[in-house]
């Protein structure tokens, strides 16, 4: 995928300023930066969730003309930041409506997730942070997608899911490209390949993930943090 | 203790025409966040093709049952062709403009009951039922009109029939969900729009029904008939909450009921300031109505 | 004198003081008018188009600048209606002192149901609205106290009423009273509008979230601005009851205040004279369509046609129908140039230190 100058205005800010990176296929590829410098709106841009301006590429197509359910068609999956689960419908229902394409990959699915198939009938609302999450993630599994968007997905879990989430994002990475976003550096340094640094609504640095994470100077002046 | 009955049956059978009114709202505004103002045109839609081709079309056979059935049949199909045809060409090209949205409502609505004025005249036409719907069936001394028991009996069954339709089929799924999120529904590669026109289609059918059954009801078929209904309905589907259809059977029925008793125990008009006043209350208390309240 | 002071303020001026020539000039506009301009029958009519410009305004403060959609604004105008009569008629009371009693009652009204509705947005606000004028439509019916009359109406006690309104001879005299009021609401709406209450409300009406944090409470100037547009609306209504000498249950209706929305929309909502020309408009042709409905040449016309021009409300409906697709700004939005919004106008005043300046010129 390749984004190329994507500008987005959010009311009166200037979220995104003029984005422009490569997304290699194969493996994740982390998607950092502070808060609020326009990781989450950048997903949604491309996505079309949000009014864009200027260019995303995938496969050799143009996705900005599209609206938001055919860019989804073209086997881009996207795992929200808030998870946006479905909370009056089952699990079942919630893996049932993301069935895109001929041939949801239910044995997968359980297989990395056989709690969400004991669970089936229960009502997605009363599952904990932690099973929403890893239904949000179920749901990109259950199709083909070529390319996974997914935001932030061990906010607010404790140490041990996030492992679990790290675990299942590696198993993920080996069957389709993931572009994440992430504010926890253990996660990136674990699975991540590249990494694209953001800063104010612009990429301010590229390189490979391992080589961003072993210069901690670097790393705090970009992402405010030591590694 | 029959005029209670009376009241009662009659209570349930206003709920039930609130309720079919109510339920399309309730969906067209939970999924699509459009404020429907042009749902009493559906409902005038409903009545006055029932009465049109009964009189016109069906005049020749013989049995007045198979006559009012085919007339109220066409009926909510035409109703359900008109909301879905309002809904393609004046709603979907407002998409995300909700505000405009609803001015083109209140402008169908105005433009919509001055031309039925002007094609079949400001007087109500009488509406021509089965005999036995005038009857009274007699229960522990009350005298019910038994067109009290279809009107309730239509309610339930478009209720069961809207609950295997939102549980069972795709596009019910899809309802639902987009009455919880529906951005998120088009990130999952959904075309909502479709599921938009069905949805209006479907409040345009229980619209007409409910037409079609206030010709019953009033014996008469009027150009602001759906209007005066409306309001009524805007308040169960309030309290009942945003886009919930079990929200809005047991507000119907409060509604209903409320009505008829304070209507008759207070005095005539103050039920219905009561339950406009209740509306006001609920909102207030829990901008999104009861149901929201509980769920959320 | 300033540009502005002159655009703002001597235009209007000079317009208003022409109109109020009008029940002097003895001509015939035969298309236009059935009668000569000064003639009573005329002169009602007009006077009616400018009580509604006038009414349209009101319910633009609310709309058209500060962004809140009520359904229930006929409401107050109802008050004005009623309340008026009620105090000459059945209580017989001293006109000045009802006319004084109408005002202060819609006041507080406006007040309390303006802080209770206003707890809630967007279209919560606007079912809210809508169900306080329900409740008072259905008060009016229900007569008590043998006060309101029902669906009888009311008709005004011409005894107690000042005796320029009296008569078909003071037509001109009620012309003349409409057209003071409409003066009196197109200044009181020019001056705040420019001052620092009417930057805020146009702010408001373009993002509220961001005027609280500018920090102020949005939630005051609302109920400032409901109070205000309700407040006026009720001495509208007055002026209405004097025009039309009674009160009919017409004006409790939901579909009152959804015509004053067609006339907002139609003239230009939150534009300088748009609700007005939008009120005037909107009043002219319900009146004169039914006319020409019935006239010889369209009884020519084939059916199809016939139907829909004999029906006002449909033409008004479907204009207004398109207005909302083609043309968001109304009439007055084909002569305005881009105006910065309110918004923008607002945090570039804070931003750079100085109290409230003018807007830029107009085109």
């Amino acid at each position: 995928m390749s984004v190329r100058d994507l500008h987005v205005h959010l009311g009166q800010s200037h979220v995104l300023q003029g984005v422009t990176f490569d997304v290699p296929e194969g493996g994740v590829t982390a998607l950092l930066g502070r808060n609020g410098v326009g990781k989450t709106t950048t997903l949604r841009a491309i996505l079309g969730l949000v009014g864009r301006r200027g260019s995303v590429r995938f496969d050799g197509e143009e996705l900005t003309s599209l609206p938001t359910h055919r860019v989804v068609q073209r086997r881009i999956g996207y795992v929200p930041e808030d998870r946006d689960v479905f909370a009056a419908l089952t699990v079942a229902e919630n893996l049932r409506l993301a069935e895109r394409d001929g041939d949801p990959r239910y044995e997968l699915v359980y297989d990395l997730f056989p709690d969400l198939e004991a669970r089936g009938a229960q009502r997605a609302g009363t599952l904990s942070g932690g099973q929403q999450q890893m239904l949000a993630i179920a749901r990109g599994l259950l199709n083909d997608n070529r390319i996974l968007l997914v935001d932030e997905p061990t906010k607010g879990l404790a140490p041990a899911l996030v492992s679990d989430v790290a675990h299942v994002l590696e198993r993920l990475s080996e069957l389709t490209t993931v572009l994440l976003v992430e504010q926890n550096l253990g996660v990136v340094r674990r699975i991540a390949r590249g990494a694209i640094v953001l800063d104010q609504g612009r990429v301010v640095h590229t390189s490979g993930a391992e080589e961003l994470l072993e210069q901690p100077e670097l790393v705090k002046r970009l992402l405010s943090v030591s590694a | 203790m029959s005029t209670w009955l009376l009241l009662t049956i009659t209570g349930l059978g206003l709920g039930a025409m609130y309720f079919l009114i109510a339920s399309g709202l309730s969906l067209i505004y939970g999924l699509m966040g459009v404020l429907n103002f042009a749902h009493g045109a559906f409902i005038t839609v409903g009545g006055y093709a029932a009465w049109w081709t009964e009189v016109n079309l069906f005049d020749g056979i013989h049995s007045v049952w198979l006559r009012f059935l085919l007339a109220a049949l066409l009926g909510l199909v035409i109703g359900g062709v008109f909301a879905a045809l309002v809904e393609l060409v004046l709603i979907r090209p407002l998409y995300n403009r909700h505000i405009e949205q609803v001015l083109v409502t209140v402008g169908l609505s105005i433009a919509f009951v001055a031309l039925v004025q002007g094609i079949w005249g400001p007087d109500a036409k009488a509406f021509a039922v089965p005999g036995w719907l005038h009857a009274t069936t007699t229960i522990a001394g009350a005298h019910i009109p038994n067109d009290r028991w279809i009107e309730i009996a239509t309610a339930a069954l478009v209720l069961v029939l809207l609950q295997l339709f939102l549980r069972r089929t795709r596009y019910g799924l899809i309802i639902r969900a987009g009455v919880e999120n529906r951005a998120m529904v088009t990130a999952l590669g959904i075309d909502v729009r479709k599921a938009f026109t069905l949805v209006f289609a479907i409040g345009g059918v229980a619209a007409a029904i409910a037409g079609v059954l206030g010709g019953v009801y009033f014996n008469v078929v009027g150009p602001d008939q759906g209007t005066s209904l409306l309001i009524f309905a805007f308040i169960v589907v309030v309290i009942g909450g945003l886009g919930s259809i079990a929200g809005s059977a047991v507000a119907a029925m409060v509604v209903g009921l409320t009505q008829q008793y304070v209507n008759f125990y207070a005095s005539a008009g103050v039920g219905d300031m009561i339950v406009v006043l209740l509306l006001g209350v609920v909102l207030l208390a829990s901008p999104r109505g009861l149901v929201g309240a509980f769920t959320s | 004198m300033s540009r502005r002071t002159v655009a703002d303020y001597v235009w209007p001026l000079a317009v208003f003081a022409a109109l109020a020539l009008v029940p002097q000039l003895h001509i015939s506009i035969p298309k236009l008018f059935d009668q000569s301009i000064s003639s009573p029958g005329t002169l009602q009519l007009l006077a009616a188009c400018v009580l509604f410009g006038a009414l349209a305004l009101t319910y633009d403060i609310q709309f058209g600048y500060t962004g809140l959609l009520s359904f229930g604004h006929a409401l107050y105008i109802a008050i004005g209606v009623y309340l008026s009569n009620i105090a000459i008629t059945d209580w017989h009371w001293n006109f000045w002192v009802a006319i004084l009693f109408t005002m202060g009652v819609a006041f507080v009204l406006a007040t309390v149901l303006g802080s209770v509705s206003l707890r809630v947005g967007g279209i919560a606000f606007a079912m809210v609205t809508l169900a306080f004028a329900q409740a008072g439509a259905v008060l009016a019916l229900k007569n008590p106290h043998h006060w309101t009359h029902g669906e009888e109406g009311l008709g005004a006690d011409y005894t107690k009423l000042p005796h320029a309104f009296v008569g078909i001879l003071n037509t001109k005299n009620l012309y003349w009273l409409a057209l003071a009021f409409l003066a009196a609401v197109f200044f009181v709406v020019r001056w705040t509008a420019e001052s620092s209450p009417g930057r805020v409300w146009q702010a408001i009406r373009e993002n509220e979230m961001r005027v609280e944090v500018l920090g102020m409470r949005p939630h005051l100037y609302k109920l400032q601005a409901f109070v205000l547009s309700s407040t006026l609306a009720a001495a509208g209504g007055i002026v209405y009851m004097l025009l039309y000498n009674g009160s009919t249950l017409g004006v409790t209706q939901p579909n009152f205040t959804l015509t004053l929305l067609l006339m907002v929309v139609i003239g230009g909502a939150g534009s300088r004279w748009g609700a007005v020309l939008g009120g005037i408009l909107y009043t002219y042709l319900n009146n004169r369509l039914v006319a020409v409905g019935s006239s010889s040449t369209v009884e020519g016309l084939p059916h199809v046609l016939r139907t829909p021009l004999s029906q006002p409300l449909f033409l008004l409906g479907t204009i207004f129908i398109l207005i909302v697709f083609f043309l968001p700004g109304g009439i007055a939005g084909i002569a305005a140039h881009g105006r910065p919004s309110g918004l923008r106008r607002l945090e570039e005043a804070i931003r750079s230190d100085h109290t409230l300046t003018a807007p830029p010129e107009e085109a």
